[in-house]
């Protein structure tokens, strides 16, 4: 067999690799339908595209500036020295992938996975935007998280930059782990949704003078629960290839990452089940798929380092933060997240690499002593802190900026017919019965 | 309050930044760390106070 023949020998990571990315769209349709079920039927249509269309800007974006400022570990990159510590801060790529080979190599594998991840990251903003969210407003939104917010975190976290280097540099365990995307993709994309939450304001009618919410209730469960099947799939892919590609696992530790993914999911969605049947007497089938997609952004970080009855734990705690933070934003901070997007991805992402630090065992034994288990935990927190301080005043500067040219709030009249006609010009569902309280004016 | 908050988030992690450049024992660092983390949760709370009141004004 000679060297060129397409049925030359590959590595058998690389093979597994590429099976695994395949998996990555899953999650995407998985998000959409969430959102989609979670918004108002008036809507529907327009969740759904608006879906695909970010994820298209958001690959588009990717591919011609994206990539060459997130890169890839060991690439050219813009550093600065301080006292002899050189901060990779930026890669420094030629855009539109040129130079770069797709064959298979572990940068092409990269390319593809962030030009999936990305996609994935700007559908989580839809959620908390949902029924208001103008749609060129959300591709130029997209188009910022692709070119600059996402690909400057991700390199920091996935191409060698200064978080990644934290355990070099400063004996901080093995520096900030996400292995998955927690960080990268989900927490990046929460916050992202929290600042398009505070910038748009709550939809019409949901907060009554005295300030008290008014119950919005998802228009198809049906969806919400097959989106949440559908994303379990894509996040085996998703952190099986991630932790393959970005923290270097054996491709055979998929296993243990698919279990621990899946216990989490499961775990968390039975402490969310649990806590809203004690909370309301009933158990809240959103509030219960959110848990589920909660622990499943949290497992993202750990999946490939603990052990299967830890994932448990973690899910559990995940389950637990969803619904009080979906109830805690919707109560008292005034913050109407249709999708529960801020704490499915933000909060439940949170969570998880918080969870890394406190219960993440290396099988390497320079990372496993007890120095090695705290300084992995303050790695931990300064990425949480880079989130928080860094990564949300970003992102809300760069929307802000973006509502005084491009209003991102849909006009009165459009919300009150619905994003469908208003936008698209046709409802998702032409032939059913439109109740007339849903044109009522509030 | 809102800008308040907002500048506050980034003052908190350089803060933290300045932490890991400047201090070399594992605790005055840990320490600075989590005082970071404490002024970037101050200005969140000073940013969500601010989105509420508009909240409330609009209502």
């Amino acid at each position: 067999m000679t060297p060129n023949s397409p049925l030359a020998p590959f590595d058998v990571s690389a093979a597994l690799c590429i099976v695994f990315i395949l998996l990555v769209p899953f999650a995407a349709a998985g998000l959409a339908l969430i959102n989609t079920g979670l918004g108002r039927s008036r809507s529907a249509a327009h969740a759904i595209l608006a879906s695909l269309i970010v994820v298209s800007v958001a690959a588009l974006v990717y591919f011609v500036v994206g990539f060459s400022w997130q890169g890839i570990a060991g690439g050219a990159a813009h550093a600065l020295t301080l006292r002899g510590n050189r901060w990779n801060l930026l890669a420094a790529q030629p855009c539109f992938l040129r130079g770069l080979k797709l064959d298979g190599s572990p940068a092409s594998l990269e390319v593809w996975l962030g030009m999936l991840s990305v996609g994935l990251a700007a559908i989580i903003p839809l959620g908390s935007g949902g029924d208001r969210w103008r749609l060129e407003a959300c591709c130029a939104s997209t188009a910022l998280l692709a070119g600059i917010t996402y690909p400057i975190f991700a390199h920091w976290v996935w191409a060698g930059g200064w978080l990644a280097q934290l355990g070099t540099f400063f004996r901080l365990g093995r520096g900030f782990q996400d292995a998955g995307g927690t960080a990268t993709i989900h927490v990046v994309g929460g916050l992202t949704a929290l600042s398009i939450a505070w910038i748009l304001g709550p939809r019409r009618g949901k907060y009554a003078a005295d300030g008290m919410p008014a119950a919005i209730p998802g228009h198809n469960v049906v969806y919400i629960v097959f989106g949440c099947l559908l994303a379990l799939v894509g996040w085996c892919g998703l952190n099986s290839a991630g932790a393959i590609l970005y923290a270097g696992v054996a491709a055979g530790s998929a296993v243990l990452i698919a279990v621990n993914t899946t216990l989490s999911a499961a775990s968390a969605m039975l402490a969310s089940f649990v806590l809203t049947r004690v909370r309301f007497g009933k158990p809240d089938a959103s509030l219960t798929a959110n848990g589920w997609v909660g622990g499943l952004v949290a497992s993202s970080a750990v999946a490939p380092f603990l052990p299967p009855a830890a994932a448990v734990l973690v899910g559990i705690v995940a389950g637990m933060i969803v619904p009080l933070s979906v109830e805690w934003l919707d109560l008292h901070l005034a913050v109407d997240d249709p999708g529960g997007a801020i704490s499915v991805h933000a909060a439940a992402g949170l969570w998880g690499l918080l969870a890394l630090g406190l219960l993440a065992r290396f099988p390497d034994a320079a990372h496993s002593g007890a120095a090695a288990v705290t300084g992995q935990w303050l790695a931990q927190i300064v990425g949480i802190a880079t989130l928080i301080g860094f990564v949300l005043p970003l992102t809300y500067a760069l929307n802000w900026l973006l509502n005084r040219f491009v209003p991102q709030r849909v006009a009165r009249e459009g919300e009150r017919q619905g994003l469908d006609l208003y936008e698209l010009g046709a409802g998702a569902y032409p032939e059913f019965l439109t109740h007339s309280d849903d044109f009522l004016q509030r | 309050m809102k800008l308040a908050g907002l500048l506050l988030l980034p003052a908190g992690w350089l803060l933290v930044a300045s932490a890991l450049v400047l201090l070399a024992a594992d605790t005055p660092r840990g320490v600075f760390v989590f005082a970071g983390l404490g002024v970037e949760v101050l200005g969140l709370v000073l940013v969500a106070r601010a989105h509420l009141a508009e909240t409330t004004e609009s209502e």
